[in-house]
């Protein structure tokens, strides 16, 4: 038996058992609660395919028979290539018709007028439980081992299922939801098709007015534009004001700059705004010194446009530094060198050399900063006040009064082609015109310092600013001991007592009220964060190590899922999976895929990271060395990727445990998440708790990097570089 | 091993595109069971496309690869019976010697007991003994190529593979190893395709030099054939260094030809050219330098002195030369006429 056949009668077997005894149909309490084994046999609803199939549920007959024409391939057909035709075809079928069938019979029968007119009543059906999954993952393999067989890719099952497998999650889980804002746009409340909704809130001066240049109010989407216009700016520039004094200045306190840029992973998002309302806001301490000293009263101005660009540019700083920080190291030393024996001084080698050769770092720098200014959520929902911004206004327009899911969808749209666009400039435009790669040869010297004029306004800058992001940071920290903050300043364990407390009258009890959103948050994210890395990791490895054919879009679609906001993801889920074939809102799993996809990029860019750094022959000798692509990732890749693998888990942990801006649209009240939870106490003006619960979030991220730090530290690998594969000038 | 065609390489008109590119347009080409065949040219010759093939790195787009008869066109590279010596030999920096040379055994399924000592017996033949506890960053380079072909030999493959196995040594060692490869190769009597920029390098091993340029193979034969009878200016100027100048043939009588250069006549093996114009490959040291007496007339560009021999160039009725003279120890000055005899030896008629 060769392993063409082996591998075949593997998923043949999981289909033939799913067919028989898995529920084809979603659980409600829960497949793994196994509660419906009790009820099996009673229950019609809990009935595996084949039976649902024979007691009437004709649209699973012709998944039956494909699975029945799969087995007989099996038994009556010679691997090769006309039976791997013959699969994928059978693959691609079934996944059709379950997608087909899936979306047009919904809970009370078709979906559309249009399918009942035609083919007469048809009984409703429950979403896509166990059984319909299995069957979904056994077509893929199907067309993927048939794929193998047709000698596709060399043959390599491996590689050709982990690419299957990863179009079909990513198309499920990205751009299903995604698809499904756009037909909600055009949907009534029954699901019936109607433009109403969508014309009167594209042409919605609310959204769309320029009335602010005339000296009225500017739309929705303006605002957001112009807010992330100027906090791309603010940020790039500060950002470069801190990469340049970290590298290019005798500043003594280099090395603690460089902590800052762990501030925006262990924040929560909307900690700053929190922050600046306690310091600048109507009772804030800044606020009531200024007011103590002249007398002048400042008012609620931290509400609106103003505060939010000042949360978003403390928040978003650290991370245009993370960026510049590499363009700025970037500049080859040589070039600077070159410049300076040249007879330039060292601001015409600045202005003519250094800054010429930053300049698309800067632009990404500024791109990055445009689409997480767009994408914020936490800051506008704090300090939104009634200005809000896109993000913001989706909210609301979903959970609020409101309810128009047209609206959201619309609003989303439009921040999704911002952002989008901002995505495609970054990747196409900037793309190959990077000056500061570092080439493959030793590049000796050191960075020119900056030029006294520009060093010390730079200083200057980057000491104001960052005593600024002191300040913020030890307002959250002492806030949650204050009694109430701008009234009563008598120091207090209450808050944290009130979030965190316990009890052992009557056996040890969890009494806090966080406990119980901050128990699942780490649950949650305890579980997203392996799946999120393991999935990262192997399409970094598809993109870096395997060439096959539609690659430049799988991996630039992937990346692009980077560029969707949260609050979009948030509004595609519920519209996606809130009805059949997919369900899965109020559980936790919508919490875990949602953060597997909306995380997986970053686990990608670290992967394609560190396998750049790996030799591509040492794959190469593995494979001549007898051992399958399979086990060339695990004995090779993945040892050598180890460092890579402990920075993705623990970024996925973390992101889990600070995001809030998809998270608010999934959180039910059986699986609350530590960040909606806390918007909810700042909602209620329950700054107390809220501070003292961030504080503790914080707290437990700094303990989880830092320990990752040191694990990390003490295992550097043995091992000099590998040699050069230095080509010789040929004769 | 019964199979007679154990260790047999044929290509069969195979043809490898690059999106547009055509890197390898028709290859025909096959190796005897037990040689070292070498693959040499110049860098984007197709050399390295050629043995990337074989390994099953690279899938051909037409035509079929056989190895020991069997076609193996489409396997994968784990699924071949070749192994490979990397130019940047490839080792697992984070596996042992002993893991990296057991590491191709255990694919094959063969127990961790059994893998060690196989593997031990691998660093036996490349005179490791002793060094299998340690990682590779620990061993020098010459060392870390031993491993390499430690590794891929232990699991004694149809054909071995040798990608410019000696790039990354020093001139010193690389004389050493090469030698050491040779010895191995002959004594254990595997097959071995090696892939080499480096002219020195193939005719001190090879059984057999294919000479590659543009894809396509310029010449083939045994590395005397090559230097002695170069069949294109290309290979005559690749392989040594070599003048090339136009030449009359004369007469030809049986196989051998008379041919007149610059004024001075030769007797050549004819290789089949007729009376007529025709070129001639000139090795530096084909030529005596004389200051008076017969032979064709020059005069001294520039003289270099190098210890055991003296370089010229020379301007002559061929075009400048380049001389080299092991026989003087005094350097003629520039811009002095002299007389170019021929010696008798390193000149040949290009077919």
């Amino acid at each position: 038996m060769n392993a063409d056949n082996r591998r075949l009668d593997w998923i043949l077997g999981g289909a033939i058992l799913a067919l028989l005894i898995l529920p084809w149909y979603r659980i409600r309490a829960g497949f793994f609660s196994f509660d419906w084994l009790g009820d099996f046999f009673a229950e019609p609803d809990l009935w595996p395919g084949l039976f649902q199939a024979l007691i009437g549920r004709w649209q699973l007959w012709p998944i039956i028979l494909l699975t029945a024409a799969a087995l007989y391939l099996r038994l009556r057909a010679p691997s090769g290539a006309g039976r791997g035709r013959a699969m994928v075809w059978i693959g691609a079928l079934g996944l059709i018709w379950l997608a087909v069938e899936g979306l047009s019979v919904g809970t009370r029968g078709w979906n559309w007028g249009l399918l009942e007119a035609s083919f007469g009543e048809v009984d409703g059906q429950p979403a896509f439980g166990a059984g319909a999954v299995v069957l979904s993952l056994f077509f893929t393999c199907l067309i993927s081992f048939g794929a193998a067989e047709r000698g596709a890719l060399k043959g390599d099952a491996f590689v050709l299922t982990s690419i299957a497998l990863l179009i079909l999650l990513v198309g499920a889980f990205v751009f299903y939801p995604i698809l499904s804002i756009f037909t909600g746009a055009f949907q009534d409340f029954d699901g019936s098709f109607t433009t109403e909704g969508v014309r009167r809130n594209i042409a919605d001066p609310k959204i769309w007015s320029l009335g602010c240049l005339t000296g009225g109010a500017c739309g929705v989407a303006w605002r957001t534009f112009f807010l992330a216009i100027c906090t791309a700016t603010a940020t790039t520039l500060l950002g470069l004001a801190f990469a340049l004094v970290a590298t290019r200045t005798r500043f003594p306190f280099k090395k603690s700059l460089r902590l800052l840029t762990v501030l925006p992973i262990i924040t929560p998002p909307f900690v700053v705004g929190l922050a600046l309302i306690m310091l600048l806001g109507r009772q804030g301490t800044l606020t009531q010194a200024i007011y103590s000293v002249t007398g002048i009263e400042l008012g609620r101005w931290i509400y609106g446009l103003t505060g939010i660009w000042l949360a978003q540019v403390l928040s978003f700083t650290p991370i245009s530094f993370l960026v510049l920080i590499g363009v700025v190291e970037g500049v080859s030393p040589s070039m600077e060198e070159a410049s300076q024996t040249l007879r330039a001084g060292r601001w015409r080698t600045f202005r003519k050399v250094s800054l010429p050769l930053m300049a698309p770092g800067l632009a990404n720098a500024f791109l990055i900063g445009f689409i997480e200014s767009m994408a914020d959520f936490g800051n506008p929902l704090v300090l939104g006040g009634s200005g809000g911004v896109l993000s913001t206004e989706i909210f609301f327009s979903v959970v609020g009064a409101q309810n128009d899911p047209s609206r959201a969808a619309v609003l989303a749209a439009v921040l999704l082609f911002f952002t989008l666009s901002a995505f495609i400039a970054q990747r196409v435009w900037l793309s190959g015109r990077s000056f500061a790669t570092v080439g493959g040869k030793g590049d000796g010297g050191t960075h020119a310092q900056l030029p006294a004029r520009v060093a010390w306004p730079v200083i200057g800058v980057v000491s104001a600013w960052s005593l600024f992001t002191v300040i913020v940071y030890a307002m959250i920290l002492f806030g949650g001991f204050v009694k109430l903050w701008g009234l009563d300043h008598t120091l207090t364990l209450e808050h944290y007592v009130r979030a965190f407390g316990v009890t052992f009258e009557g056996g040890f009890r969890w009494t806090g009220v966080a406990w119980n959103s901050f128990w699942t948050t780490m649950t949650i994210a305890l579980i997203a964060a392996p799946l999120t890395a393991a999935v990262g990791l192997l399409t970094g490895w598809l993109i870096s190590r395997q060439t096959f054919p539609g690659k430049t879009v799988f991996e630039f679609v992937l990346m692009m899922s980077f560029a969707i906001p949260g609050t979009v993801i948030g509004i595609s889920y519920i519209m996606a999976f809130n009805l059949p074939p997919i369900q899965m809102t109020g559980t936790a799993l919508i919490l875990i895929v949602c953060f597997v996809f909306r995380n997986m990029p970053v686990g990608v860019r670290g992967s394609v990271a560190a396998m750049a750094q790996l030799d591509g022959s040492l794959d190469e000798a593995s494979l001549t060395l007898g051992a399958g692509s399979g086990r060339t990732l695990r004995r090779v890749i993945l040892p050598l990727l180890r460092p890579a693998i402990m920075a993705a888990l623990v970024y996925s942990f973390v992101r889990a445990i600070t995001s809030i801006s998809a998270v608010i649209f999934l959180v039910s009240a059986k699986y609350n998440m530590a960040t909606a939870y806390i918007v909810g106490l700042v909602e209620n003006g329950q700054y107390g708790v809220a501070i003292a619960y961030s504080s503790v979030l914080i707290l437990v991220m700094i303990t989880v990097i830092g320990g990752f730090q040191m694990l990390v530290g003490e295992r550097r690998l043995r091992r000099r570089p590998v040699p050069p594969a230095a080509k010789e000038a040929t004769v | 091993m019964t199979n007679p065609q154990r260790g047999a390489v044929e290509f069969r008109a195979v043809r490898k595109n690059y999106g547009n590119f055509t890197a390898i347009p028709q290859l025909n080409l096959s190796i005897e069971p037990g040689q070292l065949v070498t693959l040499l040219g110049p860098s984007g010759c197709g050399k390295t496309t050629t043995l990337r093939m074989l390994a099953g790195l690279e899938t051909p787009t037409e035509g079929a690869i056989l190895i020991g008869g069997q076609d193996v066109t489409r396997l994968p590279a784990n699924r071949r019976d070749v192994t490979m010596v990397f130019q940047s030999y490839a080792l697992f920096p984070h596996m042992t010697v002993f893991d990296n040379i057991a590491y191709g055994l255990e694919s094959d399924g063969i127990k961790k007991a059994e893998a060690r000592q196989l593997a031990e017996k691998g660093l036996d033949l490349v005179g490791l003994s002793g060094l299998g506890d340690r990682l590779p960053s620990e061993l020098s380079g010459g060392q870390q190529q031993r491993v390499a072909v430690a590794r891929a030999l232990v699991l004694e493959p149809q054909v071995l593979l040798l990608d410019e196995p000696l790039s990354n040594l020093d001139a010193r060692l690389r004389r050493r190893v090469r030698t050491e490869i040779r010895e191995l190769q002959q004594r254990l009597g595997f097959t071995a395709v090696y892939v080499t920029h480096d002219q020195d390098e193939a005719l001190a091993v090879s059984d057999r030099i294919v000479v590659m340029k543009d894809g396509l193979i310029a010449q083939d034969g045994t590395p005397r054939d090559l230097y002695e009878s170069p069949a294109s200016e290309f290979i005559a100027d690749f392989i040594g260094e070599a003048n090339v100048i136009d030449c009359q043939v004369l007469s030809v009588q049986g196989d051998m030809a008379r041919v007149s250069a610059g004024g001075a006549e030769i007797d050549l093996p004819a290789r089949g050219a007729q009376p007529g114009p025709a070129k001639l490959a000139v090795r530096p040291g084909a030529f005596r330098v004389v200051q008076d007496g017969e032979g064709l007339e020059g005069k001294v560009a520039s003289a270099a002195y190098l210890g055991d021999h003296i370089e010229y160039e020379i301007d002559s009725a061929a075009g400048r030369l380049f001389v080299v003279d092991d026989t003087n120890t005094t350097a003629i000055a520039p811009g002095a006429p002299v007389r170019l005899q021929f010696r008798g030896v390193g000149v040949a008629l290009i077919a």
